[in-house]
């Protein structure tokens, strides 16, 4: 299992290089001259040569790349113009909220695709299979901002229920103390159910939002994984031997579905990265999406691109998990290699 | 006895015009169809039949419900919420109409030479390809608009790029598939060169596949351009967009005015879910045993 | 065998039809036979006879599409095909049990074989989770898996061919069923592993008094471990009667056939004689009456009507106008 990871882990080393000269592209893409942005608007021209000197522009671009490799290792990113605060520490600060809504959204739409995807595999062609599917095709239509817009207006304006979208927690109240960063966790680590009911009911509208997108494609891997699996001779061995239709539904049925749907979390991670953007901005969400947007309004360029790299980097190691987890589940890869 | 060989009738399924059971069969398809055509009217005469003009402000009509006037109701500047949903059908189609076209050729051109080539253009298109594809894509196009500048053409590369990677691969597929067929040998054989094999024989040969992926994609690019200007990259206003709508009228909907913001936003879904729907039904046709 | 006391499975005109998008398949046609209490059975065809889709519909597994069109099927006082999905439920597993061919994908390949053991184990009980490992693999060594606590832990993919289908039959035996129903158990298995698995089921059915269904298109294997063989063609059963009869003295113009078609030690591929054409296309709406008209050298003009069975022999049945 180790020696898997391991394995894994060197294959995605390419993809990580593919990242990172990416990312350095897109910083000396910068409309204008670099150098005088970062010297500011009333710079001579021997401080804004100064300044290129001092940035290392006025190198070769491999010797750029040398130095901006370098500083990725030590975890310089660059600092923010507008907080004059390392770019890395306040992405770092910021990320378990980021990590929070992902979670939730995930749970929340594992919860309901999965139970979809079997009640439409067990019943194909009825009804239910047809609603499933358009309920489905529906969901992947959904602009992620606009849902967010819409739950909002109906569940906190219409009827009052969800409070209102303006971040993780009330004004009335304080964060846990730091834990894991996950308020959820946090408040019931500190013993406080007031509070983790508070973090809570922020929670659910967002997590909402960004689950509904995925439902799709988790419904659609799962009703067909399972077609599959209830057609199967190991299946039908159990039906003769007599076990119970939960059993083989769930122990038997189910278990051997979800690996091909495992693997389809890759996608689905790539969606709720992107889209966590969108819900943060709608919900003011103070996750590293609206850090980055907020630079990105002010013509702040370090964070955005910090931005950029730290979630392609936590997309290769949620791949690598995914990866991970199939191994674990699946005898047959972890035992055959 | 030997019985001559006599084909004998087997039941045939209920008859009915062959038309008839096909739309039947695919009532989303045609629906879907319908739509399409709906929109492309919208695309091409919005602005020529649009009720008010797009750009005209009013501040004495400023945040007006849905009314006679005003059928979709107006925004804090007082234009109509109509025409500019209405007018607004051309850019975001053309975005994305553009977008996708970038990216089906060049993917496809791509992917093509990957296949039939081998060797290091394929290691060279397949790195490409994975590499783009290690990014969350809207986060890598929103990268690549802010690297780039803030402009509507910007858009349209950052969403070409990012949906490139799935011709290319669809593409390299098809090829490999078909690279050794007969027909490819033929041509070979009779000194066609390697141009015109890939363009005459197999290009139409893996069409199909390519357009039901086309017309999934549109869904995608749509909403791709519309996610970016709704965070403000792209289009500026006062030109109108749906993404760019949604967002002036998210600070007005949980004040109420729901009228602002919603009649954009489903504008983009129904735009959406026609892409998907074709993109479906086309998928179907092409190949039945992957019904979804 | 004893012919006084009731048979435990009695199947009487027993139909299953498929309904495709090209029209309805009468894959079984008005099949009864019968099956006493410790004996086995031979259900002899060749592929695509219905053999399977039978038992399918005895266990009601049928898969889509399928269903039962006719007939009763008496197994210990109730109707198999009348009952409900509980009450078969009840049985499955339990009074009746089946194996099939292509063991290692017929067991669950992501879950140890012994866990699948205790499955059944606690399903049917008495068996208390404590002790469940334990029986387990009593049950593993009873069908004389090597070091069964071993292949305890062991998944499918680790075993051998042979190893699974003992797996299965432990599986099946597990509650000492009244009667097995052995779905080619050894399609697809070496010769050597054949006779093993073929010995275990014997040794298995002699100790316990049960009575087993054998289904296979290898009349040489029926012949040697059945009691009685009962003989399909195109979904219709066309002869049953015991063993010694069957190969001495068919009645059916098939079933003679079959016998002349199987390789014996001392002759010559020459002198194998092939049947004529192939199985009908069960989706035609004028099938005759018999279905083997059409490759049958003693039709006559009557055989196109409904099969009409006498009985030449006691416990010697034959469907046919003009018997051998």
């Amino acid at each position: 299992m180790i020696a898997f990871a391991a394995r894994r882990l060197l294959g995605a080393l390419p993809n990580l290089a593919g990242v990172m000269v990416v990312t350095f592209v897109l910083t000396r893409a910068l409309p204008g001259d670099p150098a005088a942005y970062f010297a500011g608007p009333a710079a001579t021209p021997e401080a804004v040569a100064e300044v290129r000197h001092a940035l290392g522009l006025d190198r070769s671009l491999a010797a750029q790349f040398a130095t901006y490799a370098g500083d990725l290792a030590r975890g310089n990113l660059g600092h923010s113009v507008t907080t004059g605060q390392p770019v890395l520490t306040e992405l770092a600060a910021r990320l378990p909220a980021s990590l929070e809504l992902v979670a939730a959204a995930l749970l929340f739409a594992a919860a309901v695709s999965i139970p979809l995807g079997v009640l439409a595999a067990t019943r194909p062609g009825s009804w239910i299979d047809h609603a499933c599917r358009a309920l489905a095709t529906a969901g992947v239509s959904l602009p992620t901002f606009f849902t967010g817009l819409l739950l909002a207006y109906v569940f906190y304006f219409l009827l009052g229920w969800a409070p209102p979208p303006t971040g993780r927690l009330d004004a009335a109240f304080s964060p846990p103390p730091a834990f894991t960063g996950f308020y959820l966790i946090d408040s019931l680590a500190a013993g406080d159910p007031e509070l983790f009911a508070a973090a809570l009911a922020q929670l659910v509208l967002p997590a909402l939002t960004l689950g509904l997108f995925v439902i799709a494609p988790i419904t659609r891997m799962t009703r067909a994984s399972m077609l599959g699996v209830l057609a199967a001779e190991f299946v039908r061995t159990a039906r003769a031997a007599g076990l119970s239709r939960g059993t083989i539904l769930i122990r038997y049925a189910l278990r051997n579905a979800l690996l091909p749907v495992l693997t389809t979390l890759g996608m689905v991670f790539s969606f709720l990265l992107g889209s966590s953007i969108l819900v943060e901005k709608v919900f003011a969400w103070p996750g590293v999406g609206s850090y980055a947007l907020e630079a990105l309004v002010a013509s702040d360029y370090a964070p955005v691109q910090g931005f950029v790299l730290m979630m392609a980097i936590l997309y290769l190691l949620l791949n690598l998990a995914v990866d991970l987890a199939y191994v674990a589940v699946d005898p047959r890869v972890r035992l055959q290699g | 006895m030997s019985a001559p060989p006599v084909s004998h009738p087997v039941p045939r399924p209920a008859p009915g015009g062959a038309a008839a059971a096909f739309a039947r069969a695919n009532l989303l398809t045609v629906a879907a169809a319908a739509l399409f055509v709906l929109l492309a009217l919208a695309a091409i005469f919005g602005p020529a039949i649009a009720p008010w003009n797009p750009l005209q402000t009013d501040g004495a009509s400023a945040l007006r419900p849905p009314g006679s006037g005003h059928w979709f109701g107006t925004d804090p500047l007082g234009r109509d919420i109509f025409s500019r949903v209405l007018v607004a059908t051309r850019l975001d189609l053309g975005i994305a109409l553009l977008a996708v076209s970038c990216s089906f050729l060049a993917g496809t051109a791509l992917g093509c030479a990957a296949g039939y080539y081998g060797g290091w253009t394929d290691r060279i298109v397949s790195r490409l390809a994975e590499t783009i594809m290690a990014f969350p894509l809207f986060v890598l196009a929103m990268g690549v608009v802010a690297a780039l500048g803030n402009t509507v053409g910007n858009i349209v590369l950052a969403t070409a790029l990012i949906n490139l990677p799935f011709y290319a691969r669809l593409a390299r597929a098809e090829v490999n598939v078909r690279r050794n067929a007969g027909y490819v040998d033929a041509a070979r054989i009779a000194g066609a060169s390697d141009a015109r094999i890939l363009a005459a024989h197999l290009f139409p040969n893996i069409l199909p596949p390519l357009m039901v992926q086309v017309s999934l994609n549109m869904g995608w690019a749509i909403l791709n351009a519309a996610g970016l200007s709704f965070i403000g990259l792209g289009v500026r206003p006062p030109d109108p967009e749906w993404g760019i709508m949604v967002a002036e009228g998210a600070q007005f909907i949980v004040s109420g005015e729901w009228w602002v913001a919603l009649f954009p936003g489903l504008a983009l879904m129904l735009a959406v879910f026609c892409f998907n729907l074709l993109g479906d039904g086309l998928r179907d046709l092409f190949d039945p045993r992957r019904r979804a | 065998m004893s012919e006084r006391s009731p048979p435990l499975l009695a199947v009487e005109a027993l139909s299953v039809r498929f309904r495709t998008p090209a029209g309805d398949v009468d894959a079984v046609d008005r099949i009864s036979f019968e099956i006493a209490r410790g004996e086995m059975l031979g259900l002899v065809g060749e592929s695509g006879s219905g053999k399977s889709v039978t038992c399918h519909a005895l266990l009601g597994i049928l898969g889509a599409g399928g269903e039962v069109a006719g007939g009763r099927a008496l197994f210990g006082g109730m109707d198999l095909i009348a009952a409900s999905e509980d009450e078969l439920a009840q049985i499955r597993g339990r009074e009746l049990s089946m194996i099939f061919q292509n063991p290692r994908a017929a067991l669950n390949p992501i879950r140890r074989v012994g866990r699948q053991m205790e499955d059944v184990l606690l399903r049917h009980g008495p068996v208390t989770p404590g002790s469940a490992r334990g029986r387990a693999i009593e049950a593993l060594r009873q069908v004389r898996i090597p070091d069964p606590a071993a292949r305890y832990a062991a998944y499918p993919f680790e075993l051998s061919g042979g190893q699974c289908q003992r797996v299965m039959i432990a599986l099946a035996l597990a509650c000492s069923p009244a009667l097995l129903i052995a779905d080619e158990p050894t399609t697809g298995l070496d010769v050597t592993t054949q006779a093993a698995i073929m010995e275990l089921i014997a040794e298995l059915a002699r100790q316990r008094g049960m009575a087993t269904l054998l289904i296979t298109h290898d009349l040489a294997l029926a012949g040697e471990y059945c009691d009685r063989i009962a003989v399909m063609h195109a979904g219709q059963l066309v002869e049953i009667a015991p063993v010694d009869a069957i190969f001495e003295s068919p009645r059916h113009p098939y079933t003679a056939r079959l016998v002349g078609a199987m390789p014996r030690r001392a002759a010559a591929l020459g002198d194998l004689a092939a049947i004529r054409g192939n199985l009908p296309d069960l989706r035609r709406t004028d099938l005759p009456g018999c279905r083997f008209l059409e490759r049958c050298d003693r039709a006559a003009a009557d055989c196109a009507g409904p099969l009409a069975w006498s009985e030449p022999r006691t416990g010697h049945r034959v469907g046919c106008r003009h018997p051998l």
